[in-house]
C-alpha cells in the first residue's frame, strides 16, 4: 500500500508541454527539418503533427492516463528522389529524441535483405535484420517488392508473415517503415491488409516543383563549394523544365546526377581551356556550357539513342 | 537443487527486463552477446550448445530477449544462459554468464568416491539428470 501512495504521489498532477518540448529536442529536429529540406510541406506538418501526439502522449504517460506504446509504424509513399529516406533518418532521430526508440539507430534494407535464396534461409535472414533494427528503426525501401503476387511459391510472403509477426509483438522494441512509390504501395496494402492495419501514418511526399529543384541545385553545388553563374541558373531552370517531362525522371536524385555531369563537363572544358594559372573563383563556377551540352536539351533518351551506352537513367542525364 | 553458476544465480531468476539491461551493459562494452543452452549442468561442461549467432551487430538488447524467448520456446526445460564474449585483445575471452533460464525440477547432484589405489579415494560429482539419455533429461 505504501508503494501504490508513492506511485501516486510521484506522478506530476501538471505537465507544461512546452518545456517538454524544449527539454526533449525536439525543436532542434523540427527546425533542422525546415532548414535542410526544401518544398514537402505535407511532409513537415504531418511530422510536426506526429511529433506533437507523441509528446502529449509522453506527458499523458506520466500522468498515468495512457499506458499502451502507441503504433508507430509508418509508410512513406512517393517518387523516386522525394526525400523519402532523409526524412526517415529524421524521424529516427525524432523518436529517439522523444524516448520512444531507445538507440535511434536507421537500418535501411530492401527486398534482398530480407528474403532468402531456398527454403529456411528467409526466416532466419528477416530475423537477422530485424534484430538488428530493435532499438531503432527499420527502413524498408520499395517494400512492395517483398509480395510478389505471381509467384505464390515466392519467400517474401514468409519475410511479411515475420515482419508483421515482430511489428505486432515487440512494438516497443522496434519502428517499420515501409517506403515505396504510391501506387505500387497501394496495391502491396490492398493484398496485404494486415500490412495497413497496423500502419498508423501514411506519409505522401510530393513531387518538388522546379523552382523548388532549382533551389535543391543550387543547395547541393554550395555544399561541395560550387555555384552557378547567371547564365548556368538560367539553364538549369530549363534543364529541369526539360528534364521532368522526360523518362526516368528522378525528382531531386537527377537533380544530383546532373550536377554530377555538369561538374564532369566543367572539369574537361577548364582543363582543355586553360592557358595559364586558373583562380579559385573559376574553378568553382558551373557556367551555362557546362549545362547546355547535356543530351536533355536535346530531347533526352527518348529522341536520340546514339551509341549504345543508353540504358539506365544515367545516360538520360 | 537450484544450480549455482555464473552471475546473480544467488539472486531470484531475473525477468525479461532484468536480462535486457544486463544484456545492454555487455552491449554497450562491446562484446558479442550470444544464448547457450544444455541439458548438462555439471560445472565442468563449458561448452553449451550455441543458440544462433554470437550477436556482434545489434545495438540494442531487445533483440537480445528475443532470442533467448525463442529459445526458450524451443527448449524450455533446459538451461539457457545469456554470455559476452569480449574480443578485444588481452581478454579474448567470457565477461560475463549468466543464467536466464531453468528446468522446473533440478535434481542436484551426487558424490561418487572411486577407490583409488592404496587407500586412496577419489571423489567426483555427477548430475543424477546425466543418467538419463541426452534430450530425454529434465522430461
Amino acid at each position: 500500500m505504501t508503494d501504490e501512495t508513492t506511485i501516486q504521489d510521484a506522478r506530476p498532477t501538471s505537465v507544461d508541454l512546452a518545456a517538454a518540448f524544449e527539454e526533449s529536442g525536439v525543436r532542434d529536429v523540427l527546425r533542422e527539418l525546415d532548414e535542410t529540406l526544401i518544398g514537402l510541406e505535407p511532409v513537415k506538418s504531418r511530422i510536426r503533427e506526429t511529433a506533437a501526439l507523441l509528446l502529449v502522449d509522453k506527458a499523458r504517460r506520466q500522468m498515468g492516463l495512457a499506458t499502451e506504446t502507441p503504433t508507430l509504424h509508418m509508410s512513406f509513399t512517393g517518387n523516386p528522389g522525394t526525400g523519402k529516406t532523409t526524412v526517415a533518418l529524421k524521424m529516427a532521430d525524432l523518436l529517439h529524441r522523444l524516448g520512444y526508440v531507445r538507440k535511434g539507430h536507421l537500418v535501411t534494407v530492401t527486398r534482398d535483405d530480407l528474403v532468402g535464396q531456398y527454403i529456411g534461409h528467409t526466416a532466419p535472414k528477416t530475423k537477422e535484420v530485424l534484430k538488428k533494427a530493435m532499438g531503432g528503426v527499420l527502413f524498408i525501401d520499395e517494400a512492395y517488392y517483398l509480395y510478389r503476387p505471381e509467384n505464390e511459391r515466392d519467400y517474401g510472403q514468409e519475410a511479411i508473415e515475420i515482419l508483421l509477426q515482430v511489428m505486432e509483438n515487440n512494438r516497443d522494441d522496434l519502428v517499420v517503415i515501409l517506403a515505396g512509390y504510391a501506387d505500387r504501395m497501394d496495391r502491396f496494402f490492398a493484398s496485404n491488409p494486415g500490412f495497413r492495419s497496423r500502419i498508423a501514418h501514411h506519409i505522401e511526399f510530393p513531387d518538388y516543383s522546379d523552382p523548388e529543384l532549382l533551389h535543391i541545385s543550387e543547395r547541393m553545388l554550395a555544399r561541395q563549394n560550387y555555384r552557378f553563374d547567371e547564365a548556368a541558373r538560367q539553364a538549369m531552370a530549363q534543364y529541369i523544365a526539360a528534364r521532368r517531362g522526360q523518362s526516368h525522371f528522378a525528382n531531386a536524385r537527377s537533380i544530383r546526377n546532373a550536377l554530377d555531369r555538369a561538374r564532369l563537363r566543367q572539369a574537361n572544358r577548364l582543363f582543355n581551356e586553360a592557358r595559364g594559372p586558373v583562380d579559385a573563383d573559376t574553378l568553382s563556377t558551373i557556367t551555362e556550357p557546362d549545362l547546355r551540352a547535356s543530351r536533355v536539351f536535346r530531347g533526352g533518351l527518348d529522341a536520340g539513342l546514339d551509341g549504345n551506352r543508353t540504358t539506365g537513367q544515367q545516360a538520360a542525364e | 537443487m537450484k544450480l549455482m553458476q555464473g552471475q546473480f544465480s544467488f539472486l531470484p531468476d531475473l525477468s525479461d527486463d532484468d536480462i535486457r539491461v544486463q544484456a545492454q551493459y555487455a552491449i554497450d562494452n562491446g562484446w558479442a552477446v550470444s544464448v547457450e543452452y544444455t541439458d548438462d549442468p555439471h560445472p565442468r561442461n563449458t561448452y553449451w550448445e550455441m543458440w544462433g549467432h554470437p550477436m556482434f551487430d545489434n545495438p540494442d538488447a531487445a533483440a537480445v530477449v528475443y532470442e533467448v524467448n525463442a529459445c526458450r520456446k524451443e527448449h524450455g526445460s533446459t538451461y539457457i544462459r545469456v554470455i559476452a564474449f569480449d574480443s578485444s585483445p588481452g581478454w579474448e575471452s567470457i565477461r560475463m554468464s549468466f543464467i536466464v533460464n531453468r528446468p522446473e525440477v533440478e535434481p542436484g547432484f551426487r558424490v561418487v568416491r572411486q577407490e583409488g589405489e592404496g587407500r586412496t579415494v577419489r571423489y567426483t560429482i555427477e548430475s543424477y539428470a546425466m543418467r538419463e539419455p541426452e534430450g530425454s533429461r529434465y522430461a
